[in-house]
């Protein structure tokens, strides 16, 4: 008897030690390849700005890197935030119309589409990037057609422009976007929006009043997964611009890699990922989406 | 509770005229690819009644209350309210509302903005007091901010009732709308469903497979089959008349036997049924009637009476003998027996436990009898199976 009454409080001791081991790879990992980097960028940011390759680096918590950062490069900033907004906006919009035709108009061409959705993801984001460059290209077709159109001056050109550094970056994210969108829209039962069509609510306010409230954990997650990569991607806005389109991404890489100014590059980082966690962070709320998500 | 009186009998008087004057259905008719789901319908529902539409999964009875409410086009034909014609109406624009299968509940908005849906989308003045009243109808005030999955299956139904009546439709659809329940449940609900409806006054159009929930509720019941209604009634009139086998078999239960027509006898019909002739009243014997037509004589098996071997009990007329005691199952109200007739097959037979009469045993040798007026006659033509064990979903 008291066996019995001694035995299971050790095998649910057991149980849950299980449940750590199960953490541990996970937390090894995130230990080894996210927190000490991090720690070492929150160092780099705070290191002595006279310090140089020759002279070596000292951390000298030098809150000053991130004035200088920002005085510096403020433009490349914002630049960033700006492209990857609109680009977001873009695939918001784009995304929203393709999920919503796969979801309830494509019936048995749904895996389909859902596949071809993702096909690009087997050609390399550069190669894709640089393809872009052939189609935007000033003797491509697009430019021709619309230089024919004379909806382009015979001058006009569309590479090395912001507009070709937004349109790439809108088509590399556009399957994040779709993704989450499909999976939210394709979870609504079909009879909700029965429901608000038999209580008088025409198409278009049945839409915003019940398919778009119920798509909006997709909406978040959709807009998170395309925001973030695309302010920090900088290979649409080197291959598809020009001089003017400098992004933020590309100053921190060449000031890590070329300049060898580490303390800047570091509090540039810094500021870029502080300045996107806190626009998540209004966000989230703002879509007052934390019980959907 | 008043209120909502009030607001029922001022809207049915400032509505659009045809308020009061019942739903019609002219050869409605809806083709899909493959086949047809409701053949050339013609129903019409009185205004102010509780109808159901009764028939085993695939009927047509879930498309033709979609054809109603608007979410299905027909092939063709009519469907009217009173004098005004809806048939291509938008359902947004039908004073028609639905209580969905599944309830179909908004799930991001809470009890009382799934209640105050429809008011808002016609921008309804005064919706919290009406929101309010409603609420109290089905006794969920409490409730009003919790969302629907925050809810039991009973509740989440009296949303979806309420969500559709607060809007006073002149018609207000039910698809299956106890489905989802448990059994006790289910039957509280349908006395719930019918108090409403009385209350409101509003004209209730209920699809079921449940035999005993469209008895239960409705004044009038319509049995449908294959696309077709097969016959139409108060709940007490299709149950102990029965016009096919269909509607004999599906609603409730019934013991058929061939037999061959031996002529009228002024307003009954003479039977001859397995060598015993039995007589059945003109207004049950759904035949021809013509001598020597086949026809299946019907008896409900509550209505057979069981009696030791050669004794006479009080059924003059039908007085069957020969038969003997095959299966006993005691229910406790009552006892359910399996005879095996002359001519093998075996009849069904309930006897109350009354406990006037003793219970018989397996292999007895038994009389059975019934009065003739509780006897129907109908077409041999058609199927004798028809309908049974169907209204399981």
């Amino acid at each position: 008897m008291t066996e019995v009454a001694t035995q299971p409080p050790e095998a649910r001791e057991r149980r849950k030690l299980t449940g750590y081991w199960l953490l541990l790879p996970g937390a090894l990992w995130l230990l080894l390849f996210f927190l000490v980097p991090f720690y070492s960028l929150i160092a780099t940011s705070l290191y002595d700005p006279e310090g140089s390759i020759l002279t070596g680096y000292d951390m000298t918590w030098a809150f000053g890197n991130y004035v200088t950062a920002l005085q510096d490069y403020w433009p490349p900033l914002f630049r960033a935030l700006w492209y990857g907004a609109v680009a977001t906006l873009l695939c918001l919009v784009l995304g929203y119309v393709l999920a919503y035709a796969i979801a309830f108009k494509a019936g048995r061409w749904k895996n389909l589409m859902l596949v071809l959705v993702i096909a690009p993801f087997f050609t390399s984001f550069l190669v894709r990037t640089l393809s872009w460059k052939l189609l935007l290209g000033d003797e491509g077709l697009i430019v021709d057609t619309l230089q024919f159109l004379n909806i382009l001056g015979d001058d006009g050109r569309l590479l090395a422009t912001p507009f070709a550094v937004i349109a790439g970056l809108t088509y590399n994210f556009l399957p994040f976007m779709v993704l989450p969108l499909f999976a939210s829209l394709d979870k609504i039962d079909p009879r909700l929006v029965e429901a608000s069509r038999d209580l008088y609510a025409r198409p278009i306010v049945g839409f915003f009043k019940v398919t778009w409230p119920l798509s909006l954990p997709g909406v978040v997650s959709g807009t998170l997964l395309c925001f973030i990569p695309a302010v920090g991607d900088y290979i649409n806005a080197q291959l598809l611009g020009n001089t003017q389109t400098r992004v933020i991404g590309a100053v921190i890489q060449s000031l890590f890699t070329d300049a060898n100014d580490f303390a800047i590059a570091g509090a540039l980082s810094m500021i870029l990922m502080i300045m996107i966690l806190a626009m998540v962070l209004l966000y989230v709320r703002r879509a007052g989406t934390e019980d959907l998500l | 509770m008043s209120q909502v009186a009030e607001s029922a009998e001022t809207d049915g008087s400032t509505g659009a005229g045809s308020a009061g004057s019942g739903l019609h259905l002219r050869n409605l008719r809806k083709e899909f690819a493959a086949f047809t789901a409701v053949h050339d319908l013609d129903l019409d529902v009185p205004s102010g009644s509780f109808f159901a539409l009764l028939g085993p999964s695939g009927c047509g009875k879930t498309t033709t209350l979609r054809m109603v409410a608007g979410l299905e086009t027909p092939t063709s034909g009519s469907i009217a309210l009173g004098e005004r014609d809806i048939t291509w109406e938008k359902p947004y624009r039908r004073p028609v509302n639905t209580v969905f299968q599944n309830y179909a509940l908004f799930p991001h908005l809470d009890i009382y903005e799934n209640v105050a849906f429809g008011l808002r989308r016609r921008k309804r003045k005064d919706v919290e007091r009406e929101v309010d009243a409603m609420l109290e109808l089905v006794e969920l005030t409490s409730q009003a901010r919790k969302k629907p999955a925050q809810l039991s299956g009973g509740q989440q139904q009296r949303v979806a009732l309420a969500r559709a009546i607060i809007n006073r439709p002149e018609v207000l659809l039910l698809d299956e709308p106890l489905g989802a329940l448990d059994l006790k449940l289910r039957r509280s609900m349908q006395i719930e469903i019918k108090r409403i409806q009385t209350e409101v006054g509003l004209t209730f159009v209920h699809v079921t497979h449940d035999q005993e929930e469209a008895m239960t509720m409705a004044d009038t019941v319509a049995v449908m089959n294959a696309g077709h209604i097969e016959q139409m009634g108060a709940p007490a009139e299709l149950y102990e008349n029965p016009q096919t086998t269909f509607v004999a078999n599906f609603l409730g239960q019934s013991n058929l036997i061939e037999g061959t027509v031996r002529g009228r006898d002024g307003e009954d019909v003479k039977v001859d049924m397995q060598g015993t002739v039995v007589t059945i009243p003109g207004q049950r014997a759904h035949v021809a009637g013509n001598a020597g037509d086949l026809g299946w004589v019907g008896i409900r098996p509550e209505k057979v009476l069981i009696a030791e071997e050669g004794q006479v009990i009080d059924a003059p007329g039908n007085s069957i003998p020969g038969g003997v005691v095959t299966d006993v199952s005691f229910v406790g109200v009552s006892t359910q027996y399996l005879v095996r007739m002359p001519w093998g097959q075996e009849l069904t037979v309930f006897e109350q436990n009354t406990g006037r009469r003793r219970l018989f045993a397996k292999g007895e040798r038994v009389d059975v009898s019934w009065r003739p007026e509780y006897a129907f006659l109908l077409d041999h033509t058609q199927d004798r199976a028809a309908g049974r064990d169907e209204d399981a979903d």
